[in-house]
């Protein structure tokens, strides 16, 4: 059967057969640096697509149909227009920082890739700190953003920098403590073995109320991470026009635009990871038959299925609900889901100790 | 005093809301004085769509000046075109046909419904959520395909005029009526699921913007904004004009006198303005939709005033007539102007993201501010 | 009690949540009503209400005849000065002198659609038609005569 594993073996070994290990790994880089950006590229286009879908279709609409059949090069369109566009730099913006900002962001979502298994065997790097390094590097994109909040000189733009500082060190806690739940679970921090430990059951399933809890948690605090609706207070449109990004133009704003799906991609990705098992297929106890049709899903199908629907999810919250005011956000964090996913984490080291899961 | 560009002499920041700015629907220019987050001090800045519609009247004819006032408060501008036309038809001395009378109440009731809709999809849209936009939309558009179909246009309607009302009504628009509300009816459950009874939402609007019922009044608020204080200020409850008198309705009123009772009024005004509709609309009496009036209106000598209920408020018409065919002076009391005032008051102390929601409950329209 | 009340807390804001997204969920998975108009694609289909007021027109017969006698009723209507009428006098059939329309100058570019000086015209011969594409390139195309080259007034119209 074709697999990605099998793919990836085959070029690996042609490659050390024909050339010097040195070589081999090299152009391994270079192969997977161009895998990497054309995800990206493919990842930009269609999450844009399939976000305005979402929007169109619970507002009544039909969404954009013009470009192409069901308008599915409206964002190839929309990414050549931007870049044709003029980058414009303020005149009174720190000309360094400002232009330096959107490739910070756009690097801390590239880096974030690394440790994500996407199919059975196909994985960039698989260290065994994965998790603690997707929580650890998420956290730098905020440093991008207020360098292109503060560097904009432009007061909207400050104030949504500084909302996001404080968002984003809130959020970053309770979306650790929930991961943390599974790692104590696993016990690994390495991604394939936490894939791996859900071979007989996803954690959600497994876990019982606690995990739900701790993925009900997870999903807040990313979606507040990710700045989207109804967390978008760094570029609350009607209060702050478009808050950080609003002097970009050109390419400069489409980065930060586009990793800010990346941003929702990799989130997903990790909370598909962590709670509906990764790129593992859905098994039901002893129903060989139906497991045995279930595995015969391409693994890289169940992951990108997984990661999408929740992705899905994230865009039905940001089309249905109306966004929080900024100390309501603090106190929904410290308040809320500080003091409830602290309990949790207790309840779950129980769990873990007394082996209640399954 | 605030400097036009950075901060204060304190070292608060000063930022500019509008005139270009999501939020403010309009022109209208706010200069807010922050702390932070926090509001210390806004000052409206008016006069960006300013287009002296007092000093146009005054060159017009009583027939040609209410097709102006259209364009005051776009949203209600049948209620607008209906002040103009009491007021002269109170110089004039002319009685109205009852069944013009029956038909301009409809048409008000239906552009308050419109008027509703309008500001609850914009509201919600200023808290970040865009879909109720386009749900009250699907509402609004059959209110104003009835309008198109009977007055001709859908939002600036120059429907009503003095003596009656333009034309009759078109033979389809009792079925359409009813159409709609039923549409509505089978509708309304989903606005208080979206919005009204979401968390998130309630959080924002209860306890924010508290307007009390001594400050609405010595503010000059009306409308749903004074309702909301618990002020009781429906003119057609208080000074009924045409059919009022005949229909039960009540004047909605809310005691919470925050941003949230605000909201209720608006959202229980809809389904009282529904209330009238259904009583009138299989009553509309048979008969001429105009009175007989001269081809050239002359006023007497003399100063009258009229006051109507628009969507937002107490719209008061005054005119001064020296006895010729144009008004010597003119003068609105436009309800969005007593509103707006009230919104420094309102948003002292509180952050940014409540100017928005307060502003929301307003329910502002700059040109009737500005004129 | 403070716990029960956080909790209870809770639990209605998800509920309140949930019952917003099943709105939402509705309308994305039964996707028929469509609101939007699909303008330019529905131009054939497209019916505007008889009575919409897009432009002023004047009313010819198949003869090329109409009822506009000239008596400016329309250009003391209009509140914005839109139309301007400027009368010849013909010789008629007896030799007498007869006041009739030359140019009917209807600015398109100033006309508010008030329907004002349909109502005051005694003939009924100008009316309100329900086009309302008029983006032109230039403004000057705003200005339109009404008045079909070669009219004539229609005979027992005074």
């Amino acid at each position: 059967m074709l697999s990605l594993e099998n793919i990836t073996n085959t070029i690996h070994e042609w490659l050390n057969a024909t050339f010097n290990p040195t070589l081999a790994l090299l152009s391994e880089f270079v192969l997977i640096g161009i895998c990497a950006i054309a995800l990206f590229a493919m990842l930009g286009l269609s999450l844009v697509l399939m976000e305005r879908k979402v929007a169109a279709y619970m507002q009544l609409r039909l969404g954009p149909n013009r470009v192409g059949p069901f308008g599915i090069f409206q964002t190839v369109a929309d990414t050549l227009k931007l870049m044709m566009k003029e980058g414009l730099t303020p005149d009174g913006a720190d000309k360094f920082l400002f232009n330096l900002a959107p490739f910070v962001v756009m690097i801390a979502a590239m880096m974030l890739l690394a440790p994500i298994a996407f199919a059975r065997g196909f994985q960039i790097w698989d260290i065994n700190i994965g998790v603690l390094f997707l929580s650890a590097v998420s956290s730098v994109s905020v440093i991008g953003i207020l360098m292109a909040g503060w560097a904009s000189n432009n007061k909207y733009s400050f104030l949504g920098a500084m909302r996001s500082g404080a968002q984003i060190v809130s959020y970053e806690l309770s979306a650790g403590l929930s991961i943390i739940t599974i790692v104590i679970l696993t016990g690994s921090l390495q991604i394939s073995d936490i894939v791996n430990s859900q071979e007989n059951g996803w954690w959600i399933f497994k876990g019982h109320i606690p995990i739900v809890i701790s993925f009900i948690t997870f999903l807040i605090a990313i979606t507040a991470e990710t700045n989207r609706a109804p967390f978008d207070l760094p570029e609350a449109e009607s209060e702050l026009t478009a808050g950080f990004h609003t002097e970009y133009s050109g390419m400069k704003f489409a980065l930060f635009f586009l990793s800010e799906y990346i941003n929702i991609f990799i989130a997903c990705a990790l909370g598909a990871t962590l709670f509906f098992g990764g790129w593992m297929p859905f098994h039901i106890g002893h129903w060989e038959a139906f497991n045995q049709i279930m595995d015969y899903i391409p693994s890289s199908v169940w992951f990108m299925g997984k990661t999408f629907f929740l992705i899905f999810l994230l865009m039905w919250f940001r089309w249905t609900f109306p966004r929080l005011r900024v100390d309501q956000l603090l106190s929904l964090e410290w308040k809320y889901l500080l003091p409830i996913s602290m309990i949790n984490l207790l309840v779950v080291t129980v769990m873990a100790i007394m082996g209640w899961h399954f | 005093m605030i400097e036009e560009l950075g901060t204060t002499s304190e070292g608060y920041m000063v930022i500019n809301i509008g005139p270009q700015h999501p939020a403010t629907h309009g022109v209208l220019r706010l200069v807010m004085t922050l702390d932070g987050e926090t509001i210390i001090k806004t000052e409206p800045h008016l006069g960006y769509i300013h287009r002296s519609i007092e000093k146009m009247c005054e060159s017009l004819s009583y027939r040609q000046f209410v097709y102006v006032t259209s364009r005051m408060d776009y949203l209600s501008s049948h209620m607008n075109n209906h002040g103009c036309s009491l007021v002269v038809e109170k110089g004039l001395q002319v009685e109205v046909p009852e069944r013009a009378q029956v038909i301009r109440v409809l048409m008000d009731e239906l552009t308050r419904v419109a008027s509703h809709e309008l500001w609850w999809g914009a509201m919600a849209m200023d808290l970040g959520a865009f879909t109720p936009f386009f749900h009250s939309f699907r509402e609004r558009e059959t209110i104003t395909d009835i309008m198109e179909e009977t007055c001709g246009a859908r939002l600036t309607m120059n429907y009503i005029c003095p003596g009656g009302v333009m034309a009759d009504l078109h033979p389809d628009f009792q079925k359409r009526v009813k159409k709609f509300v039923a549409l509505f009816k089978s509708k309304f459950h989903e606005y208080n699921e979206l919005v009204t009874g979401n968390i998130i939402f309630q959080n924002r609007m209860k306890g924010v913007g508290i307007l009390s019922a001594e400050n609405a009044i010595s503010y000059g608020c009306t409308g749903p904004v004074a309702r909301g204080s618990g002020v009781s200020s429906d003119i057609r409850k208080l000074y009924p004009y045409e059919v009022y008198n005949k229909l039960q309705f009540d004047e909605v009123l809310e005691t919470g006198c925050d941003s949230f009772a605000r909201y209720m009024v608006r959202i229980n005004e809809m389904l009282q303005s529904i209330k009238i509709i259904e009583q009138l609309i299989d009553q509309i009496p048979e008969g001429e939709f105009q009175a007989k009036t001269k081809a050239v209106l002359k006023l007497p000598k003399g100063e009258f005033y009229q006051r109507v209920e628009t969507a937002r408020g107490e719209l008061g018409i005054y005119i001064v007539s020296e006895g010729g065919t144009t008004p010597y002076r003119i003068k609105f009391r436009s309800p969005g102007f007593s509103n707006l005032s009230a919104l420094p008051h309102l948003v002292k102390g509180s952050k940014i993201g409540d100017l928005v929601a307060t502003m929301g409950t307003l329910d502002l329209v700059i040109p009737d501010i500005d004129r | 009690m403070f716990i029960t009340n956080y909790i209870k807390d809770i639990f209605n804001g998800m509920k309140s949540l949930l019952t917003g997204m099943k709105i939402t969920g509705y309308y994305f998975t039964h996707h028929k009503e469509i609101i939007t108009e699909q303008y330019p694609d529905n131009r054939a289909t497209l019916k505007m209400a008889d009575r919409f007021r897009g432009e002023v027109v004047m009313i010819h017969d198949e003869n090329n005849e109409h009822a506009c006698t000239g008596c400016s009723a329309c250009e003391l209507a209009c509140p914005n000065g839109t139309i301007k009428i400027i009368n010849k006098f013909e010789l008629n059939a007896e030799g007498k002198k007869k006041k009739a329309i030359d140019t009917f100058v209807y600015h398109l570019e100033l006309c508010t659609m008030c329907n004002l000086c349909i109502i005051a015209c005694p003939t009924d011969t100008i009316k309100m038609e329900p086009n309302f594409e008029h983006s032109v390139f230039d403004r000057s195309q705003l200005t339109k005569v009404l008045n079909h080259t070669g009219s004539k007034i229609k005979a027992g119209v005074e």
